[in-house]
């Protein structure tokens, strides 16, 4: 117990020490530029001069420095030769590591009081013990990492304003006194969040349980703002507002951060960060019940487990579509970046983005036709997996179709074209919408089936609903081949965009009806007995495969968001004249993907290690209890 | 003893679980190292001599312009994003355009227009290619002298040369005098970066130059135009390769058609970049 709080307390003093560091550089940072600024320019004037403007005059910038309330300061222009480089190593390459190491973690602790403040929610409201017993040992796991993201976090800070001082120093201008709000926020983050893990026990029934959960509230208000701060100066970057052509400011802080980009990626990342968050969680939950010895550790972790599943997939399913807003956003901005994406040289990760989410997809689905054996009223059902199971195999491999692929001149003089005839068709976007909106009506019809395993229902209703609920499949499922054949193949482009947004609406009326009509249909339902902990070793290692799909994509999503900026800092504003400032092929992109992740998973493994340590206790030997 | 068993337990599951994971994302990484590999250069900065500039060349830079700094190709392509002015007779197309009611410009002659629709594009959009919820009143076209494009005047007379030349019709741009005039982001303090090429200095390089990837499946292209050459080092000896590109008539690959492949490359290469590209042909020996 001494050691455990010795420990607690070594984190807590290298956590401050850390945050103190990180606030001291930004705020050094902040203070040497105003130092430089102060010393060496004394005037407006003399500030548009410092920076190389072609010898224009202060008037031709047309800034009205008065209105906004700090002088306007032009993005630098930069050469090669003003970028350091450490050693010969890539700039590029060190950074990319340690940011995505730094997100990874970053989006696992601020994703987990989340759903963890939902999860003693529930437990409070129903009594259950188990779903406060599970929110805390979440919380276990979120302390270490929370620790490593702090440490990956002043990495960062450290490898940005060695490596690219100018570009940091351009943006700490822009972002100003954001910058110290951001850095406090940290402080407020850690006090609510040792003070929410710590006092869990303390504050457990009764009223004093409100105010936990107040605290709760309050690390959550505080974790996602920090978020939103952050998100700022991703999307500043990538289509950056209140700024002018030269990148000097003329709006005030608030039109900085309020840019196009700024909402969708803010609503992306916070559904993606639950996603990932459970699904981490549930890679903890299949390790724990695969280590576990005896009936009761494996039920409570088959159960914490299917719960953590639960959230993630749950999260996962309106991810497509936060995803298709930002692009959407993305092309209003600006096409040429969306064509970037979508349609020009970053258009093959798209393949790979198929196989990843296919990834997850099959492995959910997988977990949850695994989990039915649970209850044997699962037998109702079984018959239907092998035709899900085909219908998702089938989408998958025509969402993985490339349109194009490359082939010798003999192979197309064999198909006679550079087109197979499948590959035609099946290859473009209609073809892949279809097969998408299909994969998560599915999934949700597996999750559906599921949670209807373990319950007879009783409501006079019941026909009449179980009519509605399979209407409602039949019409969203015809609606989404129609919409995406008849569009697709047969109008012009102009419909062929418009009808993914059909194709999505039926999906979604197909998830909101069925969890409204299964939330009435249960009301009163003959609960049939089901076993914790009666699932197969292999149903856990589905359990893996989820984080390790869902920590690639999120460095491959990374890599598309950042590449699509080309060899601009701050896109139209700052160019990037590094050696680095090209887009890498995919290949050598998709070995650093695999770098972070197996980093990211060395890490995971050692938190979980670190949590499982915590409930052992070693035995007093004998040579102290006296026995021979 | 329990204790023991719990040890060797937890560490077979710690072994198969990274052996899962490890092995997952290993799946990750072969697909994607099975796909094309292309890389997304940035623009090079090259200096160069207008004084000894001719119509041709400058027509040339047009070209080069078009398919690489000024980033056209990626909207005006056959795929419908924008329209296919490649394959347009843009001068008798600029002065249907002008005629049209909805055309909001002020240009009196050709030349005028394609130089207002890189600097105004809203000032005609062609139907069906405007901004969504726009009517087609407003075009997402970005202008050509800014960000993130950055086209100097001199670029911008090149590319409407290269526009009026390539269907035969007569340019009516001057030739540019001295050194290129700023764009108007050049002005504002922004850097601006000239594509136009020099010699190259890499065989990568050189094919970009002389756009054979335009064509041929190397490089990182895919294009199917011309006869894959991704393992050429396979089929040709050195001397053939050189064949090839200095007199590409002498063999016409099966499949293929005579007259396709430009004549000129002994007169526009120099010695080295011929050097660079047969050498990297040569060891182009993989995927078949």
């Amino acid at each position: 117990m001494n050691s455990d709080i010795l420990n607690k307390n070594k984190i807590r003093v290298i956590l401050s020490l850390l945050f103190a560091l990180m606030l001291a550089g930004m705020i050094s940072v902040s203070v040497s530029n105003e130092v430089y600024a102060a010393s060496e320019i004394t005037s407006i004037e003399d500030r548009i001069r410092s920076v190389d403007t072609g010898g224009l005059s202060a008037d031709q910038f047309k800034v009205e420095p008065k209105s906004v309330g700090f002088p306007p300061f032009a993005a630098p222009k930069l050469k090669a030769k003003d970028y350091s480089k450490i050693m010969g190593v890539s700039s590029r390459s060190i950074v990319w590591v340690v940011a995505q190491m730094h997100l990874f973690f970053a989006a696992f602790v601020l994703a987990v009081p989340l759903f963890v403040l939902v999860i003693e929610w529930i437990g409070a409201k129903s009594g259950d013990e188990r779903y406060d017993d599970m929110a805390h040992e979440c919380m276990k796991i979120s302390m270490t990492a929370f620790s490593i993201t702090a440490i990956f976090g002043g990495l960062l800070a450290f490898a940005l304003f060695i490596l690219y001082p100018q570009f940091m120093g351009y943006m700490m201008n822009v972002f100003n006194t954001q910058v110290l709000v951001y850095a406090l926020l940290f402080f407020a983050e850690s006090f609510f969040l040792y003070l929410y893990y710590y006092s869990w026990y303390a504050y457990r029934w009764g009223n004093k349980k409100w105010v936990h959960l107040t605290l709760g509230l309050m690390l959550n208000v505080v974790g996602t703002t920090i978020l939103l701060l952050a998100n700022a100066w991703v999307t500043f970057m990538m289509a950056p507002t209140g700024v002018d052509d030269a990148g000097a400011v003329t709006g005030g802080i608030w039109e900085i951060m309020r840019g196009p980009l700024w909402n969708p990626i803010n609503l992306h990342r916070f559904i993606a960060n639950i996603a990932f968050g459970g699904a981490v969680i549930g890679a903890y939950a299949a390790y724990k019940f695969l280590s576990a010895t005896d009936l009761k550790a494996r039920a409570h972790y088959d159960w914490m487990g299917y719960t953590a599943n639960f959230i993630a997939i749950l999260a996962f399913l309106p991810l497509p579509f936060a995803g298709y807003w930002l692009m959407a956003e993305i092309y209003a901005y600006s096409q040429q970046m969306g064509i970037t994406a979508m349609g020009g040289i970053l258009a093959w990760l798209f393949i790979v983005q198929a196989v990843l989410i296919g990834t997850i997809l099959l492995a959910g689905n997988y977990y949850l036709w695994s989990g039915m054996s649970r209850t044997k009223g699962s037998e109702r059902y079984t018959w239907m997996i092998k035709y899900i199971a085909m219908v998702l195999v089938t989408c998958f491999l025509i969402w993985v179709t490339p349109h194009t692929l490359i082939l010798s001149a003999s192979e197309m003089k064999l198909l006679g074209g550079s087109h197979h005839h499948l590959l035609g068709p099946l290859g473009i976007m209609p073809a892949k919408n279809i097969a998408v909106n299909l994969m998560l009506i599915f999934t949700f019809l597996s999750f559906q089936l599921y949670r209807r395993s373990d319950k007879e229902i009783t409501v006079g209703w019941a026909g009449f609903g179980n009519a509605l609920m399979v209407s409602i499949y039949v019409v969203a499922i015809v609606n989404v081949i129609f919409a995406g054949v008849y569009y697709g193949y047969f109008t012009n482009t102009v419909y062929k965009v418009g009808s993914s947004v059909a194709q999505v609406v039926s999906t979604l009326v197909v998830i909101i009806a069925g969890v409204v009509i299964d939330t009435y249909m249960f009301k009163g339902a003959k609960k049939l007995p089901s076993e914790w902990g009666k699932v197969s070793n292999r149903a856990q290692y589905a359990l893996f495969a989820l984080p390790v799909a869902f920590t690639w994509l999120m460095a491959l999503m990374g890599y598309v968001r950042s590449s699509v900026r080309t060899n601009w800092h701050v896109y139209t504003v700052m160019k990037d004249n590094s050696p680095d400032n090209y887009i890498p092929a995919i290949g050598f992109a998709g070995n650093m993907m695999t770098i972070v992740t197996v980093l990211f998973l060395i890490f995971v493994l050692f938190i979980f290690w670190v949590a499982s340590l915590s409930d052992t206790k070693q035995p007093k030997p004998d040579f102290l209890t006296g026995d021979k | 003893m329990n204790l023991s068993i719990r040890k060797v337990q937890s560490g077979a599951v710690l072994f198969n679980v990274l052996l899962f994971s490890f092995s997952l994302t290993l799946v990750f990484t072969l697909v994607a190292n099975l796909l094309p590999q292309v890389e997304g250069e940035a623009p090079v900065e090259v200096e160069i001599d207008l004084s000894a500039m001719t119509m041709d060349g400058f027509v040339s830079l047009g070209e080069s312009i078009f398919s690489g700094k000024g980033t056209c190709t990626l909207c005006h392509n056959n795929m419908g994003r924008a329209p296919d002015i490649l394959q347009l007779n843009m001068v008798a197309t600029s002065t249907e355009r002008m005629a049209d009611e909805r055309y909001k410009g002020a240009a009196a002659s050709v030349e005028d227009y394609m130089r207002e629709s890189m600097l105004d594009p809203s000032l005609y959009v062609v139907k069906g290619f405007g901004q969504k919820g726009s009517n087609d009143t407003v075009s997402p076209m970005p202008t050509a002298n800014k960000a993130p494009i950055l086209l100097t005047d001199v670029e911008m007379d090149a590319v409407i040369a290269f526009m009026q030349a390539k269907d035969g019709n007569d340019v009516t741009v001057a030739l540019p005098e001295g050194l290129p005039e700023k764009s108007a982001e050049e002005q504002a303090g922004a850097s601006a970066v000239a594509a136009v090429q020099g010699p190259a200095e890499t065989a990568e390089e050189a094919l970009g130059k002389f756009t054979c990837t335009a064509c041929h499946a190397v490089a990182g292209s895919e294009s199917m135009v011309g006869p894959e050459l991704n393992a050429v080092g396979n089929r040709l000896d050195k001397d053939k390769i050189r064949e090839s590109i200095l007199n590409p008539e002498a063999v016409i690959a099966e499949g293929f058609d005579a007259g396709m492949m430009p004549a000129d490359f002994a007169k526009k290469m120099t010695i080295s970049e011929l050097d660079m590209v047969t050498e990297y042909l040569l060891n182009q020996k993989g995927g078949q």
